[in-house]
């Protein structure tokens, strides 16, 4: 009977949770405007911080998971003879995949914990009580640039890891390992079709709403000490990868 | 009444509570129009708590808080914003904004409310720097200040849109002697030169004496003792004398609800 009302308990506390989540939403949404308008110096700021300084993380990372399915796709397709279609393999892996939910795998360990952490200090310094008190809208001030930093961020990062991971495969398959050169470009241009992309753009939006508002609702309801700012950096990686990933799912579900 | 003797802020029948802990009962406040009020009390009596409510940072479970007359829970969002741009207030720590240089700090209030020129906006706030004698820090950032240097920054902030209401949240403590002799001279001076009213909670009696006009002593959820510093020293209630003179042990006791000594270190307790 105890266990029954704990998972009861536990149902309404998410439940509770995410209610109070997409008011937060709607309250980020509703600064957007004035924002975007009056002050888009901020928003351009917040998206030199969250995505050129994910830059490096992203390339690199990109490099090497491109080199991982150039070495896979033609190890799997010279079984078939079929190893001309490595770039197209890669690819459509990469584009529809792994460039989207990479990249916000990484962006949220990277400009995710930055926000949620930087936000959780600001509240712990009494930063944002300090703008209450000069009359200033925390939630506009803050959280909304950094909110639309992270949201326009996403899309291009993932757009960079694309391009780079391509280049990782096209290294590893035609320079290393001897693919032709044309067959890997032309398999690509034959098999990867504008719905594969447009897959793609939209799980990089959609992640990049989830993973910038879970970074900003963390550090805004962290508890204003160094280990509650710690457990908030920490539950904005954990919450964003499980997000990520099941909405990845549900999206692919519906584009198939 | 006088000009002299109004009141800007009435607290009358506060009640507020912590989860299972009451913070205050029926506190009555009046901060008087112009004057330096000094509240004081033991620590975690809620001092800064009541500065929250004041502010409504948090709001009572009773009672009403009225500034300028107007009770400051029943306005919209809108009203809120209008009244506070009426305070100015010193956080414990000083709450400067970390990104930002002493100057923007400073700035900060008059370029997210004003549209004020960057010429003028640089000459009102080198002048408030160099009423805190910070002039000469301008550039530099919030993590490269002292305590003391932190909280005079903040101070001019709190003062940059020539606030009606000071409020000053524990602004000496941790401070050495001389950062603390500048911090108590500048709460008399922009007082009495800026005409404003200011709040100041503290429990450094020795200093606070020397500014205060006003002095409310709050103990256990209530207001203990009331009046100038001169009347709190010579008075004779043994709560607001063992405050007053620093005495360990009173009717606030030196130990910590705990159970029997002996029976503790004998294991008795244990269950």
């Amino acid at each position: 009977m105890k266990i029954i009302r704990e998972i009861y308990f536990a149902f309404l506390g998410f439940f509770r949770t995410f209610g109070a989540l997409q008011f937060f939403f709607l309250r980020l949404l509703a600064g957007t405007p004035l924002i975007v308008v009056s002050r888009p110096g901020l928003v351009i700021h917040q998206v030199y911080n969250a995505g050129a300084l994910s830059l490096v993380i992203i390339m690199v990372s990109a490099l090497f998971v491109g080199g991982v399915l150039g070495l896979q796709g033609y190890d799997s397709l010279s079984k078939f003879n079929a190893e001309s279609s490595v770039g197209a393999v890669a690819t459509l892996s990469l584009v529809k995949e792994l460039g989207p939910v990479v990249t916000a795998l990484l962006f949220a360990g990277r400009a995710g914990t930055a926000l949620a952490s930087e936000i959780g200090l600001m509240k712990a310094t009494d930063q944002l009580a300090a703008m209450e008190m000069m009359a200033i809208n925390p939630v506009n001030r803050v959280l909304v640039p950094r909110f639309l930093g992270g949201v326009i961020s996403m899309p291009l990062l993932a757009a960079i890891f694309n391009v780079i991971g391509i280049l990782g495969a096209y290294f590893v398959s035609v320079t290393l390992l001897g693919v032709d050169f044309g067959a890997f470009w032309e398999q690509m241009q034959l098999n990867v079709e504008p719905a594969d992309i447009w897959e793609g753009i939209v799980k990089s939006i959609v992640f990049g709403v989830v993973a910038s508002l879970l970074a900003v609702w963390e550090g805004y309801h962290a508890i204003p000490t160094a280990e509650g700012v710690g457990r908030a950096t920490t539950r904005t990686v954990v919450a964003t990868a499980i997000a990520v990933l099941i909405l990845d799912f549900m999206i692919t579900a519906i584009a198939i | 009444m006088s000009e002299q003797s109004e009141s800007l802020i009435e607290i009358r029948g506060l009640d507020y509570s912590r989860g299972p802990r009451q913070i205050f009962r029926n506190l009555n406040v009046d901060i008087k129009r112009g004057q330096v009020t000094a509240i004081m009390g033991p620590s975690g009596t809620g001092k800064t708590t009541l500065l929250r409510l004041i502010t409504r940072q948090i709001l009572p479970d009773k009672g009403v808080i009225l500034v300028g007359g107007q009770d400051i829970a029943q306005l919209n969002t809108r009203e809120l914003y209008q009244i506070r741009r009426r305070f100015g207030m010193l956080f414990q720590n000083g709450a400067l904004l970390t990104d930002l240089s002493v100057f923007e700090n400073v700035a900060f209030p008059l370029r997210e409310h004003t549209d004020l020129p960057n010429r003028l906006i640089r000459h009102i706030v080198l002048t408030k720097l160099h009423a805190v004698g910070l002039r000469g820090a301008a550039a530099m950032m919030p993590s490269q200040l002292s305590g003391g240097m932190a909280r005079r920054v903040a101070l001019a902030r709190a003062m940059v849109m020539d606030p009606e209401i000071l409020i000053y949240d524990e602004p000496f403590v941790g401070l050495d002697p001389i950062s603390m002799g500048v911090i108590v001279r500048l709460v008399r001076r922009m007082n009495d030169a800026l005409g404003i009213t200011s709040i100041v909670v503290s429990h450094d009696v020795r200093e606070i004496s020397t500014v205060a006009d006003c002095s409310y002593l709050i103990s256990d959820g209530h207001v203990v003792a009331s009046g100038s510093p001169d009347d709190l020293q010579k008075a004779q209630s043994e709560i607001v004398r063992q405050f007053m003179h620093g005495m360990a042990d009173g009717p606030v006791p030196f130990h910590f609800s705990a159970p029997d000594y002996a029976e503790q270190l004998l294991g008795r307790d244990w269950s």
